[in-house]
């Protein structure tokens, strides 16, 4: 691909990028304006608080794709570095003369050294091999880190966690992020900051070698690269992002408790980051946006978010193993060619009635889920904000048949779709 | 003296337990060289399978029965997802047993919901085999040993002095080989996966009384499945025997004394600091046995990495 724009000169595209070399900046710039922006589009306080939920799981997800992604290292113990600098940054505010000297925008710096220093040392040890041993390994130490929450009570504080006050530190230019906005804009300035710290590193000749580790590690030690120190390297560099990650959670919630450490949050954390898809770097931030939307606003709705989760997390990962950032950039070569278009209409007929027979699904799901489980008596439910008796048969003809009516058009459709899509990736004029 | 005999059954129970999972998991590990994350999954599965069976036919039939349907559903699993994602490689393949072990912990809730079952032993093994100085050792236990030893005893059989598993062992070392003399590697796969997940069925079948029918309860026993294995040495089966006994038995017997850090750290030499509650390092003075008994298996495997990264039993590296 890349091959074919170099020599190309004829695309306007192409004269762009080699003429401006402001052009890689265009994305931050957007970023940074749509950041600053945000909190007057969604002014309510439990929008806020999603908002700034999100830029930390944006945050840590990246941080974590830098293991999984960029060094293929797949970690099942990642949230003991990110809570782990969390629990030292809720005790730097509990220390009153220290805290009272130091800016809190600085916080963050102290727990990603916290979570440096903790990666440094399982690292020493974890990165001897890539894959399936150091999955093992980061389970077990992840899971005897947090085991030890409940043990050491002086620096875990046991089942209850700790907690500090994000405002006893020095004013910052007179801001002493009373406000939950305060507490947003310095979230936003550290994701700017992280973000771009590690899309910089990635570029790094360091970032790249753990690419070339991750897809040959034979080959990068016979260019004379140590591939556990690379190895070393990246893990040591995840871990301080992730501790950045954890001392935004201390500052923006105020207390820890086991559950910043144990396994479930390390699942979720790979949870979101493949979902978003691991082959490009905005693919965890994708990620971690959808996935804190399902997570807040799906789990208000339904008890089996969890369920639908596990399963469209299992059918990504059979079936679109790049996650949602490589389903967009599938879209690529079409759009070069211009044909982008012409999957329009093949898209809604096919994904639309799919869409529809999901929900179909769902409903059936839910009504089972409520026929089984709900108390005694208890025949009303509520879903796409209809009320019905669920023990009646007619809700459930109705789901029934939409189900199968969604997935039979889907069906019927996919070969059209499948000709729109050969046909809206082959260049006019050649033949297939 | 008669206590350390207790412990010793005690500890051998769950150590048996623990090398059936681990057992299964070894196979199929060194077979596909997949680790099964959803291995403690069918462990869970096999509890409630043999718990709804045992609702309408008995304990006995849910013994024979649920390890089946939970081998069938492993081969399925390995038909349709797993040969399916292997060509993206390991990781992903990891990955997609770790969802998978989410999404089964999902429907168990479904269906099941999120109580503990009434799932009993049965009756006719509800009585006290033998007692030794006044502590009774249930006959459950004794069952639950030999029903152990015999299905590692036929397991070892099946594998070394059969046919069958001759090409098993040969698929293992040599697959494009096996493939060339005319059998179907792909099919031993699938039967190997298949019978992984029934020994974690089994044992599932008959820990789902003692320790419970719960959704929770792969979460439990998940990780301490892959850490013996990782201290037993990756696909070795005597190294995941050795391993599963050691843990068992560190475990109980950390919790059946109640040594204390206290004692200890006195007698190499060190004071108490006073008042304690005030000391940063209260939490080292304070700490029993009982207490970090749970994370011993841990504390062993970050250890083993360190000195022997390849394991008790382990020849390679993986």
């Amino acid at each position: 691909m890349t091959d074919q724009l170099t020599t190309d000169t004829t695309k306007p595209a192409q004269r762009m990028r080699t003429g401006s070399m402001a052009l890689p900046l265009i994305p931050w710039v957007l970023a940074a304006a749509l950041l600053m922006v945000l909190p007057f589009i969604f002014t309510a306080n439990s929008a806020i608080t999603i908002m700034n939920q999100m830029a930390i799981t944006i945050i840590f997800a990246l941080a974590y794709n830098m293991l999984l992604g960029q060094g293929g290292m797949l970690s099942f113990g990642h949230a003991v570095y990110a809570g782990v600098g969390g629990f030292a940054c809720v005790h730097i505010m509990n220390m009153d003369d220290f805290f009272a000297q130091i800016p809190l925008p600085l916080l963050p710096v102290f727990g990603g050294l916290m979570g440096m220093g903790l990666a440094t040392i399982v690292g020493a040890f974890s990165t001897r091999k890539a894959g399936t041993v150091f999955a093992m390994i980061s389970l077990g130490v992840g899971e005897l880190i947090a085991a030890c929450s409940v043990i050491i009570v002086a620096f875990f504080g046991g089942e209850e966690g700790i907690s500090g006050d994000r405002t006893y530190g020095m004013p910052f230019f007179g801001v002493e992020f009373l406000q939950q906005i305060e507490v947003y804009y310095l979230i936003a300035v550290w994701l700017l900051i992280s973000a771009a710290l590690m899309y910089l590193y990635s570029r790094t000749p360091l970032g790249r070698m753990a690419n070339a580790v991750r897809d040959n590690p034979e080959r990068a030690e016979f260019l004379g690269y140590s591939a556990r120190w690379v190895r070393f390297f990246s893990f040591v560099a995840s871990g301080f992002f992730a501790g950045v990650a954890g001392a935004l959670f201390a500052i923006n919630y105020e207390i820890l408790t086991e559950e910043n450490l144990n396994t479930t949050q390390s699942g979720l954390i790979l949870l979101a980051t493949f979902l978003g898809g691991v082959g490009f770097f905005f693919g965890p931030i994708l990620g971690a946006i959808v996935f804190t939307l399902v997570q807040t606003v799906l789990s208000l709705q339904t008890e089996l978010w969890g369920f639908y989760l596990g399963i469209v997390f299992v059918v990504t990962v059979m079936f679109f193993p790049g996650g949602l950032a490589g389903l967009i950039m599938m879209h690529v070569p079409a759009m070069r060619l211009g044909k982008l278009n012409r999957l329009g209409v093949p898209y809604l007929k096919t994904l639309g009635s799919g869409a529809l027979g999901c929900l179909g699904a769902a409903a059936l799901i839910e009504m089972t889920f409520h026929a089984r489980h709900a108390s005694t008596g208890d025949h009303e439910m509520t879903i796409y904000w209809t009320t019905f008796d669920s023990h009646t048969v007619l809700p459930w003809i109705l789901a029934t048949a939409v189900t199968l009516i969604g997935f039979g058009v889907a069906r019927a459709t996919a070969p059209a779709l499948a000709e729109a899509w050969g046909e809206a990736n082959t260049p006019d004029g050649a033949t297939r | 003296m008669d206590l350390i005999l207790v412990n010793l059954i005690d500890g051998l129970v769950t150590g048996l337990l623990l090398f059936m999972l681990s057992a299964g998991l070894t196979l199929i590990f060194s077979m596909m060289g997949v680790l099964n994350f959803a291995h403690a999954s069918f462990y869970m599965l096999g509890a409630y399978f043999a718990f709804q069976i045992s609702l309408y036919l008995g304990f006995w039939m849910g013994l024979l029965i649920a390890p089946l349907v939970v081998g069938v559903l492993g081969a399925g699993v390995e038909r349709y997802g797993l040969r399916r994602v292997h060509q993206y490689g390991h990781v992903p393949e990891l990955i997609f047993t770790f969802g998978l072990a989410l999404l089964i912990e999902e429907v168990v809730q479904f269906i099941w919901g999120k109580n503990q079952m009434p799932y009993a032993t049965p009756e006719i093994l509800q009585f006290t085999a033998f007692s030794i100085a006044g502590n009774s050792i249930p006959a459950y236990k004794i069952f639950m040993i030999f029903i152990s030893i015999a299905i590692f005893i036929g397991l070892l059989y099946v594998l070394t002095r059969t046919r069958v598993g001759m090409i098993i062992q040969a698929a293992l070392t040599y697959p494009k080989t096996v493939e060339a003399l005319g059998h179907n590697v792909p099919l031993i796969f699938m039967g190997v996966f298949g019978v992984g997940t029934a020994l974690a069925g089994v044992a599932g079948v008959i820990a789902g009384p003692v320790l419970g029918t719960f959704p929770g309860m792969a979460f439990v026993l998940g990780s301490i499945v892959f850490v013996t294995i990782v201290i037993g040495g990756l696909g070795s089966l005597w190294g995941a025997l050795v391993a599963s006994l050691l843990i068992g038995w560190i475990t109980t017997f950390s919790k059946a004394y109640n040594l204390r850090m206290e004692d200890l750290l006195t007698s190499l030499g060190f004071t108490k600091p006073e008042p304690i509650w005030d000391s940063a390092w209260r939490d080292l003075w304070s700490i029993t046995s009982p207490q970090i008994a749970d994370i011993l298996p841990y504390i062993l495997m970050v250890l083993i990495l360190i000195f022997r990264p390849y394991g008790l039993f382990g020849k390679r590296d993986a």
